[in-house]
């Protein structure tokens, strides 16, 4: 199986490839990808290089191209797969129909890949992103079983990706807007979700609020950390209950399902985290190697390796495991 | 401007349901699109209703449409969106699924729930046979603006988001189950007692976001009314109106009277919020810093 690692920074990309990355994904400094976070990504040139180093090394980069351009404004997102084929990407990663058209007409030789932003969630929409722009790889919204992975499979030849490590949307990718509600910022229009602009922590008489927008959905006492009050992980009340009502604040760890992905059908496994620092995306990489090294061989699977990276230590298989829902 | 009353994005029982669409046979709206949009295993209670409101509203002289799951993930619901477009009846798709299965060349319209957020994405609907669509909630009015401008160009209707709570997020997990500590598929209908959702509030008890299965939506009710003028001038052509359990058939009439031009937007506003004081208004996915914004007075 193919490992896709992230890289927010030309030195994560060197570090993911001599990591033993298969293939890497990154984006440009600017809104047309979905981690535009102050400090993150790459400029033309550096993608350029990166994708230079990546290849010596014989790993493929691509670029996720994969918010929503804006109305007006699309000459920004149309510059951007045109750079993307030029700097030699082996593919861009897109979610909007009106870009898809626009790449599958104007940059045919281009490969395309689906986003996961494009909630593209079965066979039959699948082979239709297909049959339209000439999509050839599709990265599986998180909000399908195992088994549902596998009935894709069984009706498309193209191929999927999934995610198995890192963050974990709850909601349906690229169908939220929770965070624009909250703070005027989403994922889709400005590639970012629950933004560091609009968190405030207030400590007031042994409570710490954590804030987002204004709206305090994490309360600890002092001696306690407070998670990162991302809304659909927030603790919220209804009809008179009290808990982590959408989500838990868990991050998606499936490397124990490695082996059944495989038997469903999954060409890659897709890792979570263009912020991430190098030293983080090194050893993930690693490990995740080895697991599908293993898996190609007939060995076990290495276990448990990755617990101490993940977020707070709390970890889900989120809905790979029908109960989740 | 005409007015167009959405789906009904909650589980409400199947006599509820029926009386709601008897009703709006007589509200002063031009459209009605209706049937599941949310969760597939609401269906079965009122799938039998659907034929017969159909008939009422188009013999009451509406123009209707039959939304298709927001999303198709099951093999059965694959099924159901297939067999939507058998029905005879214009779609209008929310998922881009329901496209898979028309005919090429058929013709349909686009609800909110698809992402449009650009002319390129509108160019290529139209080609596909969209005549229609309503734009999604979150766009700025400048966007707004520049796609009404580019459906005008293409000879495409395009209807904004007008009133009601937002659909603000869909997901694969149902959050009434989860809150009732039952997995979707043993959910037990635990939406069902919820009329227009249930209340999500913040850990200082600030209403925030409403629970319905799972859809997540806003506490505050959307309302374009301070934005009518500028809309129209636009050349958006049609407002949604988003059913709710209480006064909607008054609130139909109130927005009505904006669009006329016999009541100020002001005095509209005061018209809306009595028909339930505990109404919270936003208009901030439009004209403000951000969704939950309202421009008008607070109340």
């Amino acid at each position: 199986m193919e490992i896709v690692c992230p890289a927010g920074t030309p030195a994560a990309l060197r570090a993911a490839v001599k990591a033993g990355a298969h293939t890497i994904y990154c984006g440009f400094a600017d809104e047309t990808n979905a981690r535009n976070f102050p400090g993150l990504n790459f400029d033309r040139e550096e993608m350029r290089e990166g994708i230079a180093f990546a290849h010596q090394h014989g790993s493929k980069v691509l670029i996720a191209i994969n918010t929503f351009p804006r109305a007006g404004s699309e000459a920004i997102w149309h510059r951007a797969v045109s750079d993307a084929e030029s700097c030699g990407a082996d593919a861009v990663i897109l979610a909007d129909i009106g870009l898809l058209d626009y790449a599958a007409r104007n940059h045919p030789g281009l490969r395309r890949h689906l986003s996961v932003q494009a909630a593209a969630a079965n066979a039959d929409v699948v082979n239709f992103y297909a049959s339209e722009f000439g999509v050839k790889r599709v990265v599986l919204p998180r909000v399908l079983s195992v088994p549902e992975i596998a009935a894709i499979n069984a009706d498309t030849e193209v191929e999927t990706e999934v995610f198995v490590f890192g963050g974990l949307c709850v909601m349906a990718e690229g169908r939220c807007s929770l965070s624009s509600y909250a703070t005027g910022r989403s994922p889709n229009m400005n590639g970012v979700c629950s933004p560091a602009s609009h968190v405030e922590y207030h400590d007031e008489g042994g409570v710490l609020d954590a804030k987002l927008g204004g709206y305090t959905i994490h309360r600890v006492g002092k001696e306690e950390s407070a998670p990162y009050p991302t809304l659909c992980k927030g603790c919220f009340t209804a009809g008179g209950k009290e808990g982590h009502l959408f989500e838990d604040p868990v991050s998606l760890n499936a490397e124990k399902l490695i082996p059944q992905l495989d038997k469903a059908g999954v060409t890659a496994l897709k890792i979570e985290g263009r912020q991430r620092s190098r030293s983080y995306v090194a050893q993930v990489v690693k490990n995740f190697r080895a697991a599908v090294d293993a898996l190609d061989a007939g060995l076990p699977m290495p276990e448990g390796m990755l617990a101490r990276l993940s977020e707070g230590g709390a970890m889900t298989t989120g809905a790979y495991k029908k109960t989740w829902r | 401007m005409e007015l167009t009353v959405g789906p009904n994005q909650f589980f409400w029982s199947a006599d509820r349901w029926s009386s709601f669409y008897d009703d709006l046979a007589k509200a002063p709206v031009e459209r009605v699109s209706l049937g599941e949009l949310v969760c597939s295993k609401r269906l079965p209670f009122y799938d039998d209703r659907i034929p017969e409101a159909i008939s009422t509203l188009v013999e009451a002289g509406k123009q209707v449409a039959l939304t298709s799951l927001a999303l198709v993930t099951l093999k059965r619901e694959r099924k159901l969106t297939a067999e939507l477009v058998e029905m005879g009846v214009e779609i209008e798709i929310n998922d881009l699924t329901a496209i898979s299965y028309l005919p090429e060349g058929a013709q349909f319209s686009v609800g909110p729930l698809v992402n449009v957020y650009n002319e390129g994405t509108l160019d290529w609907l139209k080609r596909r046979g969209a005549i229609r669509v309503c734009l999604p909630p979150e766009l700025p009015l400048e966007s707004v603006q520049a796609l009404a401008a580019k459906g005008a160009d293409l000879g495409l209707v395009i209807e904004a988001w007008g009133h009601g709570r937002l659909p603000l997020a869909i997901s694969g997990r149902c959050y009434h189950a989860r809150r009732h500590g039952r997995t979707k598929d043993n959910c037990q209908f635990a939406c069902e007692e919820d009329l227009d959702g249930l209340d999500v509030r913040t850990q200082e008890d600030k209403p925030f976001l409403t629970m319905n299965g799972v859809q997540t939506l806003s506490d505050s009710y959307a309302c374009a009314v301070h934005q009518i003028d500028i809309l129209r001038d636009a050349g958006v052509s049609a407002l949604r109106l988003s059913p709710q359990s209480n006064g909607f058939m008054e609130l139909c009439a109130i927005y009505r009277r904006v669009l006329d031009g016999t009541v100020t937007p002001e005095q509209s506003v005061n018209d809306i919020i009595a028909l339930d004081s505990n109404t919270r208004l936003s208009d901030g996915f439009l004209t403000g810093a951000r969704g939950v914004d309202w421009s008008g007075a607070s109340a």
